[in-house]
């Protein structure tokens, strides 16, 4: 299972690739909502999924600050080492 | 981005996705003849959306009640009951709704949606944890945005994904409030309550019930769906609104909690609003009694849910999971939906139209509620208008 952040990116990226056109290239920098097209109800459903293979809750409220895949891989990382 | 720009965005969502020339938001309704038809421009519609369960909008009792009472107390209280005092009536509502649960106490406030928003920003707070349907009603995601407490979510009616989140939380389920509902307004099926409880218990956390789509509609005496699992004793707050079965506005909190009676001091939608008018209040007293007594009115309401889900069945609509006085038919992309609910209004069918992101998991739904006062010729006319526009849309 991914613990650290460089894990976790990568599997988040797998995640990612189902919910937005192929064509698009997804880095850290890539931004969800403009670049990816990840609207609210696509992110409810991915993090759904990401919290499967993680084993973690994330909470609604920290989405908010969420705008960059690095940033959401931070978070999860940030969840899972205060879970672990 | 500027501060307008993104309501330029919305307007620009809304003309991609809605048809030309025709607010399908805003529907005018011209005049109300009974419970369930109305007129739209020159024509008479049949209401099919309007969760007016037992039809009471125009019961003799209520709309007397109402009447009466505004000769007596007026219009509107102008304000708050913390500022302006509690009317008779408002009290008297909360002892007849507490008595009706069998519970130690009720609150009363203005509006359905504030009664979730009052009772779960009350309970919860900051270091709490919410955990939440995925279907929850808008006004469940909203209280708990209010109350600063963590919010997660679990897989709609999913026991395994709810006992997962529970398990992840460790200590902190004992500071958690579980929020679910009777029946769930988009698809129109249950909570598993027992299952819910049994849970609950397991992991000593709180449960909030809310019954806005299941009072009046379930149980022997209408309580819900604490009445029909025989739980209301495992249930710590259930919450629910007049809007519906009761035919009016407004919404309760009951508790066997004597906390309960706390949120009229720290809630702000209990505090910062008007409390409701005097003609609500009444009609929503003889509707409450009408509604215990309903068993009949349940009995026809029931008869017709399971005709109408039975009928669209078997014509292969796409339906939710369960028959209930709520049937969604589920379509693919808002396009289908608006072409279908088009199709009925042009028949003369008035229904609820619901696209992403209110409808679940990117689906659009169609979506009809039935009422114990919608005739046999009516519900006839409504299966083989459905049965018309699968030929159309097939």
């Amino acid at each position: 299972m991914a613990s650290n952040y460089d894990e976790i990116l990568q599997r988040l990226c797998y995640h990612l690739r189902k919910f937005c056109p192929p064509e698009v290239e997804i880095t850290p920098q890539t931004d969800l909502i403009e670049q990816l097209a990840i609207d609210s109800v696509k992110l409810l459903s991915l993090i759904m999924e990401v919290e499967d293979e993680f084993d973690i809750s994330v909470p609604i409220n920290a989405l908010a600050d969420v705008q960059t895949v690095h940033e959401l891989a931070s978070l999860i990382c940030k969840i899972k080492s205060t879970t672990s | 981005m500027k501060l307008l720009d993104k309501l330029d965005a919305v307007a620009a969502t809304r003309k991609s996705l809605l048809p030309e020339g025709f607010d399908v938001f805003g529907i005018p309704i011209e005049e109300v003849y009974s419970s369930t038809e109305a007129r739209i421009n020159d024509r008479r519609i049949l209401f099919l959306g309007t969760n007016n369960y037992l039809g009471l909008t125009f019961s003799p009792e209520c709309l007397q009640a109402a009447q009466e009472a505004i000769a007596s107390e007026g219009t509107g209280t102008t304000g708050s009951r913390m500022a302006n005092g509690s009317y008779s009536g408002h009290r008297a509502l909360e002892s007849e709704f507490a008595e009706f649960y069998g519970c130690k106490s009720c609150i009363v406030f203005t509006t359905g949606y504030q009664a979730n928003l009052a009772t779960i920003s009350g309970l919860a707070g900051a270091g709490d944890v919410v955990l939440i349907d995925g279907d929850s009603h808008a006004s469940i995601y909203d209280g708990c945005r209010l109350s600063g407490a963590e919010i997660i979510r679990f897989r709609h009616n999913d026991m395994t994904d709810l006992e997962k989140r529970l398990k992840r939380l460790g200590e902190r389920s004992t500071s958690t409030l579980i929020v679910v509902e009777g029946i769930y307004s988009m698809l129109g099926d249950k909570a598993p309550l027992v299952d819910i409880v049994r849970l609950k218990n397991a992991y000593h956390s709180t449960l909030l019930l809310d019954e806005a789509h299941s009072l009046g509609v379930l149980g022997e005496t209408g309580q819900g769906l604490v009445e029909e699992t025989g739980l209301i004793e495992e249930v710590d707050f259930i919450t629910g609104t007049f809007s519906k079965s009761l035919g009016g506005i407004g919404g309760y909190c009951v508790s066997n909690h004597p906390q309960l009676d706390q949120l009229r001091y720290i809630s702000r939608p209990y505090i910062f609003t008007a409390s409701p008018t005097p003609a609500t209040i009444a009609s929503t007293r003889a509707a409450l009694r009408l509604l215990r007594d309903g068993a009949t009115l349940r009995r026809q309401l029931w008869q017709n849910a399971h005709q109408l889900y039975s009928r669209l069945s078997e014509l292969g609509y796409r339906l939710g999971p369960e028959p209930s006085p709520i049937i969604a038919t589920i379509v693919d992309t808002p396009r289908d939906a608006i072409a279908l609910w088009k199709g009925l209004l042009d028949r003369g069918i008035y229904v609820n139209l619901i696209v992403p992101p209110a409808a679940p998991e990117g689906k659009s739904l169609v979506r009809c509620s039935v009422s114990a006062v919608h005739t046999n010729e009516q519900m006839t006319y409504i299966g083989d208008t459905f049965a018309e526009l699968r030929e159309v849309f097939q």
